[in-house]
Order: C-alpha cells, then sequence, then structure tokens
C-alpha cells in the first residue's frame, strides 16, 4: 500500500522523544470548562472544571468510561455543540485567543485553519449528497477563497496525502462509495486541510477493524509530526493512549480526575479510579483470571454527588470522600522533586506564556498518597 | 440509472393502467354506454343508432379491443356539447391548468423553503409561527370556502380583483392564493423538520468545524438534504394539486382542465369528461416519473437500483 | 373513577413508561388519558367542541322541527347577529326566509352522517387489511402495497367524479367513494406498524406457544396499533369532511332537497353580494370542527405514544418548544 504513513520520512518523537529539556510550545490551554445541557428535567452539568494543555507535536490523551464527557469537551473546544447545550464556563486558550470569548461568528475565522476535528462515526460525518471532493475543497473556498477548480486540486493534494490510491478519480466519488478506513482517511484530511495548529480526534478508530485501526493511528503521527500538531486524541484503548500519547487526562463523571505524562500517571496511578481503569485492562493475564473490571456504574449527570464524584464505587471512600469534593491537586512521584512551583501552576491551572516544563501530575483524591501499585 | 428508470416507470406505469382499464370497466358497469353518452331525454332511435354506430352490439373483447384502440389514438369520440373531438378540448383547457399549477408550485416550494428554513434555525420564532398556523389551516380549511371568502372580501367589498375570469395579472391573484395553502402548508412543516432533523446531522457539525457559517450551512449542506423528502411529498401534493384546481377553476371560470371535467359531467359529456381524466392521469404519471428522476439527481444513493423505501 | 387501580395508573410517572411501546399493556392507562386530556387547554375544548357538534347532529333535527325547510318570504335574506326576528333567525336567513341556523343544524347531520361512516369504514377495512398484510408480509404484502400506490397516485376527485357520474351521486355512493379512497391511508400505516411488531419478541413468544395467526393479529398486534390508527382516523375525520364538502360544493355530492354544509355554501355563492352569510357561516362551522379534530388528532398523537406522554405533564409552554432556543453564546 503507497499510503502517505509509510512514506514518513521525518523521525518519531514519541513520549520517548520528549524530555524535560525540550518541552514544546503549548498550543492549547483549557482550565475550568463547564458544559450545562438543558434537558426536560432541568438543566445537568456535563462536563465541570476540566482544565489541561496540549503542546505542539504532541498528543494529548482523553480517557474515560462513555458518558464521561469526552466528546461534549472536545465539541466544546471545536464550537459545534448541540443547541441545548451551553459553554457555562472556563477558557480555551489556542495559541493566544480565548475562544470561549468569541462570538460564534468569530469563531468561524478559527474553525479549520486553528482547528480541526474528526470523528467517530465516519459515515454520517460526511454528507452522502455531495461528493467527498466537494467536502474536502470547502474549507478551501471558506478560508482561502479559492475556485470550484483550484479547490478540487487541494483536494485531490489532500487525499493523496493521507493515503487514498488514485485520488484523481476518486475525488468525484460520493462517501457511501468507500470503506469505512478510506472514509476515516477523508475525514482525517477534511480535519488537517488547512494545517490547523490543533487536531482534535474524537475515537478516530473505534469502528474500524484492527489493522486499518493500526494504519488510521500511524496516519496521525506522521500528520502530527509533519504538521508540528497538537493532538487531543479520545480513545477507549489504553494500549494506544500508552503508546501513543505523551500526556493524558482521565475523566470521570464530567471531571478530570487525574493528568500527567501517560508514563508516570500509566506506571503509578495516584487516582482509585485510574488504577481500577488500568486493572481492568487484561495484562499478563493467567488462563481463568478474573478479568477485574470496576463494579458499579458512573453517576446519572442529574444526581451527581456534592462530595468526591467517585464516592460511590471507590474502594477507599472514607466520610470526608461524602463531605468535600477533592481538587486537583499535585500528586505523584515528582511532587517532593519540585513540589513548589508546580502547586503554584496546577492550583491555578494555568501556564506562564506556554514554554514551562513538562506536564505537571495532579489528581483528584482526598487519599492519592495511600495508592498502593504493586 | 437506465435500469432505474426503466423500474420506476413500469411501476408508475401500472396506475395509468389501472385508470384506463378503470374507465372501461365503469363505462360499461351500467349496462348500455349510451344511457352515458346520450343525454338523460334520448330517444330509443337515438340509443339504437348509438349502439350500432360505437359497435356495442359486438363482444366485449372487441370492445375492449376498440376502445384501447382508441385511447393508444387519442381518439375519445366527440363532445354531446360542442361536437368537437373530445381530446382536442381537453388538450386545449391543459396549458391553462399546467400554467395554475406550474405557478402555484413554484411559489409554493420558494415560500415553504424560506418559511420552513427560517422556522427550523429559530424554533417558537415568527416563522415558527406562521408555518404551524398555515399547516393548521391547510388542513382544516375547504379550499372552496377560501375562495369564497376571497372573493367576497377582495372581489366584492374592495374590488381589487376580478370575481372570474383570466383577464390580467390580477385575475391570478385569488386562484393562486386558494390553490397555494395546501401544498404551502404541507411542505412547509416538510421543510422544517427535515431541516431541523439536518442541521442535527454529524456532517453539519463538521462543516462548522471547517469554518462554514449559518447561511452557507443551510444552503450548501442542510437544504439539498432536506430537499429529498420535500421531494417525496411532491407526487402527493400534485395529486392534491389536481384536486384543488378542479375547485379553483370552477369558481373563477378559470378555462382548464378541472372546469372542464365539472362542465361535462353536469351536462353528462362523458367523452369529454373521459378525455379529461386520461389525459390528467398522464401528466401525472409524467410528472411522477420526473420526480423519481430529481430523486436520484439529489441522492447520490439511490441512483443504483434500489428504490426508496 | 376513583378506585384504587385507576388512580395508581393515573398517578404513574410518565418517565417511569418503557420508552418504546412494548406491550398491550401499554393502554392500560385509559383513565390517565382521560385526564391526561383535562389538563391540555387546547385538547379539551377541541373535544368540546367535537362532542357539541356529534350531539347537534344527532338531537338538532329533531329540536328545529320543519324550521330548516319552512319557507317565510317576510322573513327572506335577513342579516345576522340580531334577535329582532326572533333567536331562529340569529343566523340570519336565506332568500326564501328559511333560518340559517335551523339549516346549519340539519346540515351537521348529513355531514356528519357522511364522514364518521366513511371514515370508520376506511378505518377498519383499512387497519385489518394492513395488519393482516404486515403480519405475513412476502406477497400479500407486495400486492397489498400495489393496490395502495395504485388509488394514492390518482386523485381522489377525479375518481370521485368518475364513479357519482356513472352512479347517482347519492349519500351511500359518496361514503363508498370516500372510504374507497382512504383506505390506502390506514393500509400503509398498519402494515408498517404491523411488520415492525411482527419481528418483536412478544410475538415471537406467542407463537412458539402455538397461537394462531389470527388470534396473535388480534390480541398482540391491534391492541398496539390502535392508538396510532385512531389518531389516523381523528385527522381522516377533517379529509373526508372536506372532500364530501368540495363534492357537495361541485354539485356531485349531497344533492337537494338535503342539505350539507358544503352544499350550502355552494348555494350561498350566488347572493354573496347581497346575503354573505349564506356562504361564509356554513363554512365556518366546518373549519371550526376540522380545526378541533386536528387539535384533538396532534394530542392524541402524543398522548398516546409513551415515549412522548411525559411531554403532555409539562407546563404548555414547553410543549409548544419542540426544541430548545438556540441561545446565541456571550
Ligand atoms: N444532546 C444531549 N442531550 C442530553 N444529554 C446529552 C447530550 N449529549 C450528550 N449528553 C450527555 O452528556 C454526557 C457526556 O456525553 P459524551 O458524549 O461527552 O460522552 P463520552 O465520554 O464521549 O462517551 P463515549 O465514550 O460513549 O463517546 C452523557 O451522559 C450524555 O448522556
Ligand atoms: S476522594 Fe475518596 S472517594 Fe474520591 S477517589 Fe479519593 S478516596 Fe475515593
Ligand atoms: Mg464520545
Amino acid at each position: 500500500m503507497n499510503s502517505a504513513a509509510d512514506q514518513a520520512t521525518l523521525p518519531r518523537t514519541g513520549p520517548a522523544g520528549v524530555t524535560a529539556s525540550q518541552p514544546h510550545d503549548v498550543v492549547l490551554q483549557v482550565s475550568g470548562l463547564a458544559v450545562d445541557i438543558r434537558t426536560h428535567r432541568g438543566t445537568v452539568r456535563a462536563v465541570n472544571g476540566v482544565g489541561f494543555e496540549a503542546r505542539a507535536g504532541e498528543t494529548l490523551a482523553l480517557l474515560g468510561e462513555s458518558g464521561c464527557g469526552k466528546s461534549m469537551t472536545a465539541k466544546a473546544l471545536a464550537g459545534i455543540m448541540d443547541p441545548v447545550c451551553d459553554l457555562a464556563e472556563g477558557t480555551i486558550v489556542l495559541n493566544g485567543t480565548d475562544l470561549a470569548a468569541l462570538t460564534p461568528k468569530e469563531r468561524l475565522k478559527f474553525a479549520g485553519p486553528e482547528l480541526g476535528i474528526v470523528f467517530q462515526d465516519a459515515l454520517t460525518a460526511l454528507n452522502p449528497v455531495y461528493t467527498v471532493g466537494t467536502q474536502l475543497g470547502e474549507a478551501f473556498r471558506i478560508h482561502r477563497k479559492l475556485n470550484a477548480k483550484q479547490a478540487k486540486a487541494e483536494a485531490i493534494d489532500l487525499m493523496r496525502r493521507v493515503g487514498i490510491p488514485e485520488p484523481e478519480s476518486r475525488v468525484n466519488s460520493y462517501p457511501h462509495q468507500f470503506s469505512g478506513g478510506m472514509r476515516q482517511r477523508i475525514l482525517i484530511a477534511m480535519a488537517v486541510a488547512l494545517n490547523p495548529r490543533l487536531l482534535i480526534a474524537d475515537e478516530p478508530t473505534t469502528a474500524l477493524d484492527v489493522t486499518v485501526q493500526a494504519q488510521i493511528m500511524q496516519l496521525l503521527r506522521t500528520l502530527r509530526e509533519e504538521g508540528q500538531m497538537a493532538v487531543i486524541l479520545i480513545t477507549h484503548d489504553l494500549a494506544v493512549v500508552a503508546e501513543e500519547a505523551d500526556s493524558v487526562a482521565v475523566m470521570y463523571a464530567g471531571n478530570v480526575v487525574e493528568s500527567g505524562p501517560v508514563a508516570e500517571v500509566f506506571a503509578d496511578p495516584r487516582h482509585p479510579y485510574t488504577k481500577g481503569l488500568l486493572e481492568s485492562v487484561p495484562v499478563n493475564l493467567e488462563r481463568g483470571d478474573q478479568l477485574r473490571s470496576i463494579p458499579g456504574s458512573p453517576p446519572e449527570l442529574h444526581d451527581i454527588p456534592s462530595g468526591c464524584v467517585y464516592q460511590s464505587r471507590c474502594p477507599l471512600v472514607q466520610d470526608i470522600c461524602r463531605a468535600q469534593r477533592p481538587a486537583l491537586r499535585p500528586a505523584g512521584r515528582r511532587r517532593a522533586d519540585n513540589a513548589a512551583a508546580d502547586v503554584d501552576q496546577a492550583t491555578s491551572a494555568t501556564n506562564d506564556g506556554g514554554t514551562a516544563g513538562r506536564p505537571v501530575r495532579t489528581a483528584a483524591c482526598h487519599f492519592s498518597e495511600e495508592i498502593t501499585n504493586a | 440509472m437506465l435500469t432505474y428508470l426503466r423500474k420506476r416507470i413500469i411501476s408508475s406505469a401500472l396506475p395509468l393502467v389501472v385508470v384506463v382499464v378503470g374507465v372501461f370497466a365503469l363505462a360499461r358497469m351500467t349496462g348500455n354506454p349510451a344511457s352515458l353518452y346520450l343525454p338523460l331525454n334520448a330517444t330509443q332511435q337515438m340509443r339504437d343508432d348509438f349502439t350500432a354506430r360505437n359497435g356495442l352490439d359486438q363482444p366485449l373483447l372487441v370492445q375492449m379491443a376498440d376502445y384501447f384502440g382508441g385511447v393508444l389514438r387519442l381518439d375519445f369520440g366527440q363532445s354531446l356539447r360542442t361536437g368537437q373531438d373530445a381530446a382536442a378540448m381537453a388538450l386545449r383547457a391543459f396549458p391553462a391548468t399546467l400554467q395554475l399549477a406550474a405557478t402555484t408550485m413554484v411559489l409554493a416550494i420558494i415560500l415553504a423553503v424560506i418559511v420552513g428554513c427560517w422556522a427550523a434555525l429559530k424554533p417558537n420564532g415568527i416563522a415558527d409561527r406562521i408555518s404551524s398556523f398555515i399547516s393548521m389551516a391547510a388542513a382544516s380549511i375547504p379550499d372552496f370556502w377560501l375562495a369564497i371568502v376571497g372573493i367576497w372580501i377582495f372581489a366584492i367589498t374592495l374590488g381589487w380583483v376580478p370575481t372570474s375570469g383570466v383577464t390580467g395579472a390580477s385575475a391570478w391573484v385569488l386562484p393562486i392564493a386558494t390553490l397555494l395553502l395546501r401544498p404551502f402548508g404541507v411542505l412547509v412543516q416538510i421543510v422544517r423538520g427535515s431541516m431541523v432533523s439536518a442541521l442535527s446531522e454529524p456532517y453539519i457539525k463538521l462543516a462548522r468545524s471547517r469554518g462554514a457559517g449559518e447561511l452557507r450551512v443551510v444552503t450548501h449542506h442542510a437544504l439539498r438534504n432536506a430537499a429529498a423528502p420535500a421531494l417525496t411529498v411532491a407526487g402527493d401534493l400534485t395529486v392534491g394539486l389536481v384536486n384543488g384546481a378542479v375547485v379553483v377553476e370552477t369558481i373563477f371560470g378559470w378555462p382548464g382542465i378541472g372546469k372542464l371535467m365539472i362542465d361535462s359531467i353536469l351536462q353528462r359529456d362523458f367523452a369529454v369528461l373521459q378525455a379529461a381524466v386520461l389525459l390528467t392521469a398522464v401528466a401525472i404519471f409524467a410528472l411522477n416519473i420526473l420526480i423519481d428522476m430529481g430523486y436520484a439527481l439529489l441522492d447520490a444513493r439511490v441512483r443504483p437500483v434500489t428504490v426508496k423505501a | 373513577m376513583t378506585s384504587p387501580v385507576t388512580q395508581g395508573a393515573a398517578q404513574e410517572q410518565p418517565s417511569s413508561q418503557p420508552p418504546t411501546r412494548n406491550a398491550p399493556n401499554a393502554r392500560d392507562g385509559q383513565p390517565g388519558l382521560f385526564r391526561l386530556l383535562l389538563k391540555d387547554r387546547f385538547a379539551s375544548v377541541a373535544a368540546f367542541i367535537l362532542l357539541l357538534v356529534g350531539l347537534t347532529a344527532l338531537v338538532g333535527p329533531a329540536l328545529m322541527g320543519d324550521l330548516a325547510t319552512k319557507q317565510n318570504l317576510l322573513f327572506a335574506n335577513k342579516a345576522p347577529f340580531t334577535m329582532a326576528h326572533g333567536w331562529e333567525y340569529f343566523l340570519g336567513s336565506d332568500s326564501l326566509g328559511r333560518s340559517m341556523l335551523a339549516r346549519l343544524v340539519v346540515a351537521s347531520r348529513t355531514t356528519l352522517s357522511v364522514a364518521l361512516p366513511a371514515v370508520a369504514a376506511a378505518l377498519l377495512i383499512g387497519s385489518l387489511w394492513g395488519v393482516w398484510a404486515g403480519y405475513h408480509r412476502g406477497w400479500r404484502e407486495n400486492v397489498s402495497m400495489r393496490i395502495a400506490d395504485v388509488i394514492m397516485s390518482f386523485p381522489s376527485l377525479l375518481l370521485a367524479v368518475v364513479v357519482l357520474y356513472v352512479f347517482s351521486p347519492s349519500a351511500a355512493n359518496i361514503v363508498l367513494i370516500l372510504a374507497l379512497t382512504r383506505i390506502p391511508i390506514y393500509l400503509r400505516t398498519a402494515r408498517a406498524e404491523s411488520a415492525e411488531l411482527q419481528s418483536r419478541t412478544f410475538v415471537d413468544a406467542a407463537r412458539t406457544f402455538g397461537a394462531k395467526p389470527n388470534a396473535i393479529i388480534g390480541r398482540h398486534v391491534i391492541p398496539v396499533v390502535l392508538p396510532t390508527l385512531l389518531t389516523l382516523a381523528t385527522l381522516e375525520f377533517c379529509y373526508v369532511m372536506l372532500a364530501e364538502s368540495s363534492l357537495s360544493f361541485l354539485g356531485i355530492g349531497i344533492q337537494p332537497p338535503d342539505v350539507s354544509w358544503g352544499l350550502m355554501v355552494s348555494q350561498g355563492r350566488q347572493y354573496l353580494q347581497t346575503a354573505w352569510w349564506l356562504s361564509i357561516f356554513p363554512g365556518v362551522a366546518i373549519v371550526i370542527t376540522t380545526i378541533a379534530a386536528n387539535v384533538l388528532a396532534a394530542w392524541l398523537r402524543i398522548a398516546t405514544d409513551p415515549a412522548q406522554r411525559w411531554r403532555l405533564a409539562l407546563p404548555r409552554q414547553r410543549l409548544i418548544a419542540r426544541i430548545p432556543v438556540k441561545e446565541a453564546q456571550p
């Protein structure tokens, strides 16, 4: 197969390539993000005080059970929420501009050139009545004011870039005439058309088979490195996170409960939920071993408890957990190393100019230090 | 595409055949068609003459073959009233109806698209209320009564437009306004509904994420997807429009095919009625084919042989 | 009405209803349905109007005696809205001095006695046929759907025109032709619903117990599709009433000396300049009745759908708001 991914020439800078001495620029800084949904049973908060940052050329993974608000966060970032949802609080600083403060109209200027998004279901994400060429070219027509012919040429270029064979003839095909993997490539091409600084990929491989999944991840990696994009990757696949992501934010019931560099978080989780999540993955499983899933289920949006959001399922729960919601605080091994600076950063959840050191490890648990990881 | 079209033509032709056979059957059902074709006060001599002249004394199969031959040659016999060729009379009346129907339909589509899109974008706004009101009115108000209220207010009381006839542009206002109500009411709900669902599709979100503004999202993305459901009801609407045309033409003295039908009924002119009914059936058949082609042009997914559900 | 059982049913929280109607017992809340109706102002008024029209048609003509036919040239063409000539001329009189009010009341019986049987016949035949076709699928379904297509693709008025030309335009013939042209509506809906149900688990379960198709249709399929079909019938009542009026107006429906609302509009037409009320009032009667039926049908559609029923428990404002308002971001 003659895909762009295979032609990648740039050396891969994975998690191992990132060291404390070479921090990348912070492209996106989210803090205090809250999203309300108006339902017929009243307004509920689906995303609550979420903060994280994404750096150029790096991948931030959003992790969490189904329904914990990952997609909602992604849509809030991209400004494409459902009409029933409101951005209630928070700032979304993309390259120095707070998107949350802009009107929907002003935001359109950023949609495409600065920020692209990829959805999970490529079939419904593509308009069935237009050729893929038309849809791929649209970004160029809107933002670069190209004419139809030039836009089509750009579309062919894009299709070649994401490894679609025979782009010259396929450009006139309709979405339903492509395979699932190819449709996902088209969707990715659409998102990276204008070389955005930030790419949000919401479960880009969930609907695909394993080999195609690997190809798509490879493609995303190549594109990220070529364009020095910051990528926010939403996925349920912990193996993918371990392999692809540089840092991770674990969400539960609309809150970030733990975040930090992937290697550290996975090696030494500082939140019971993260720990449970990691233990539910079958690694080194002996035949006949019990697969350990977290008992219970996340709270409904309209009755999230006032204390710790995880209290109903947490093995370590104490009275204080029910009384007081734990804040996101620095945690883990490095806490002792540079505690002062980190506390400052983490509690204010902001970053001075975006060139500071590596992402901070944080966790929202009263007993974060008591967690033992064998 | 050709297979698809052939399939559609065959399935749409079925009603046409049924109508042709049905008219023949009805005409024979009363016993002697002479009682249908001839005036009520015809003498026995006239009846016998008629029977012999039209081969009604022949076996039914021969009669049927004759009838089909006549239909194919557009030969429906002569009008009792005027002695003219019945088919020619129907064909002459046809353009007037076509003008009226086409103008109404174009207006209905334009208005429904504007109001429907606007209503979908601003739920509970003015346009939403207008669209609900129009739909309710369309389903509740008899068109003949609406026409009469129109005549009473605008022609008789205010004297702005003529009460009937085709003199000048103002004569078009009331007939079209009357005829417009039903298709507008149905279409505006369809457009509104399909726009609401199209606007919540992921591909619309994605278009927004490429920087497409509100206007572009509506005109480039949602409208074309919303057009397909509207087109599916277009066939039903046309059928309804024929119903409306009969009423409106009768009230406003519009010399179209609907008035011709009612006139020929009231004067018991079966040949003309038959010609007019069959011509209308053919026109509807042709239109259904056009609609199907439009459907296939609009949406690539129905182009293969499979047909819409 | 106040037995513990019905109270329980009425108090049952709508949200606890299963989102899909999954069994015939989804309808055991009939008394609850009546309470829901009382809660909705528009729907109650509509139901009340329909009840009033029905009562008028039932007992009105007897109360009016010969007022509708009694000619009195002294009172010819009297304008409406005055009691000066007695209550019977409150809505004016026609050129023969007949009371408009009495004629409207008598006409209501004709109008309903065409519309109701036509709707009932079409509902009965179309529903049974459709349920049967949808349950058995295969050729029975295909043939039925083709027949429905043929009838639907031809303007009903033309069909009526031809038939009423060949046969004489009597009330019975009008009922027949209206029923015939509206059967496909129920046929299509009933078929779609029944075909869908046919594959559901509870029907499967009944089949494994060895129940006969007709028993399954009667016990499991019909109760589930009935609410939808009744809602449809309420809407169809409008259509059929309008169709009868159109036919009568065109002179091929109800024939004098009988009188229906549509015929009255037609008869009053030539006096539009001098006595507008002759045409306008019967039309108003038609419009009021059809709007009431439409409103009731819209309400029924929601009330009989367990998945949507909760909407009726909301304040009126919210019910109208079918989708929440999209607000501009700050
Ligand atoms: N339009 C909406 N109306 C009401 N609730 C909604 C709406 N959209 C999302 N939600 C709710 O918001 C919560 C967060 O949903 P979200 O789609 O962000 O979950 P997710 O983390 O992406 O889950 P998944 O992994 O399954 O994609 C869910 O509980 C969902 O039920
Ligand atoms: S705060 Fe308490 S309940 Fe919440 S995760 Fe920590 S230990 Fe568990
Ligand atoms: Mg999601």
